[in-house]
């Protein structure tokens, strides 16, 4: 496991330990990496975080034009592993999770625990304005710099 | 009236019984629910299902079939299950006073009529 911030650490792992899911990535919507679980190296959390964040975007979009509410939650599911994309607000802004889980658990579960995670890290976020959206031609050196954080290298 | 949704009417009729819900046991999701107010259907059917889905890995690595049904007790009551056909398990939750017998009865009766 390894966070940005070390108060969103208990609510991931208490998530880890009910859903038996078998990663987590955690972003901003802006594809900023806010903590990870089970991703191996940088280039795989920098690839999931950038198609993530980019799935809520145009699935967000797609809402918008069809003229309903936010859907809450994207599931690809496979017959080895699973998916679920979802989109949660927080203190700290707008939070994309993304877990991959296998036959072990179900959808339902994982749903359910990720619910109560939110509830968690809405509970426990500090109580300070949310980040400002980074600009662009921050974002590479705001990547590369979590990224070093997360990773430590 | 759906065939689901009649075999909740016939499970929630029983005495004691405070709702009942048809779940998908693989994804651990509500697929019709008849329930009080005040209970997490969403949280009963991810637990449940995981229940179902245990005990019947824990029953074939024993060497024994399927359960037919499952009774999970509490001290407030509690949690009946009986898995069908097609992915589908009938699930009922009931107080202390519930007639468990005839809600067995009704649910295997009604979970037999969904196959």
């Amino acid at each position: 496991m390894r966070a940005l911030e070390p108060w969103v650490v208990e609510p991931l792992q208490t998530f880890l330990a009910e859903s038996s899911a078998r990663l987590i990535l955690l972003m901003t919507t802006s594809g900023q990496v806010v903590a990870q679980h089970g991703f191996a190296r940088s280039f795989e959390v920098m690839t999931a975080a950038a198609l993530g964040s980019a799935i809520v975007a145009s699935t967000e979009e797609l809402a918008r034009l069809m003229g309903a509410p936010r859907f809450g939650a994207v599931v690809h599911g496979g017959s080895r592993l699973s998916c679920m994309l979802a989109a949660f607000g927080t203190p700290r802004g707008r939070w994309i999770g993304l877990v991959v889980f296998g036959p072990e658990t179900s959808i339902g579960l994982v749903q359910l625990f990720f619910d109560r995670m939110v509830e968690e890290l809405v509970g426990a976020a500090p109580r300070q304005a949310a980040a400002p959206p980074i600009r662009a031609e921050n974002f590479e050196r705001e990547l590369n710099a979590s990224l070093k954080e997360l990773f430590g290298r | 009236m759906s065939p689901a949704n009649a075999a909740l009417v016939r499970v929630t009729q029983v005495p004691g019984v405070r709702g009942s819900l048809l779940i998908s046991a693989t994804d651990g999701l509500v697929v019709a629910e008849r329930l009080m107010d005040g209970i997490d259907g969403r949280a009963v059917a991810a637990l449940a299902a995981s229940l179902v889905q245990r005990l019947s890995r824990a029953a074939i690595g024993a060497g024994m079939r399927i359960p037919t049904f499952v009774h999970l007790r509490g001290n407030e009551g509690s949690v009946l299950a009986a898995p069908g056909q097609n992915d589908l398990v009938l699930v009922a939750l009931t107080g202390l006073d519930a007639n468990l017998g005839l809600a067995r009865l009704e649910m295997l009766d009604a979970v037999g009529r969904l196959n």
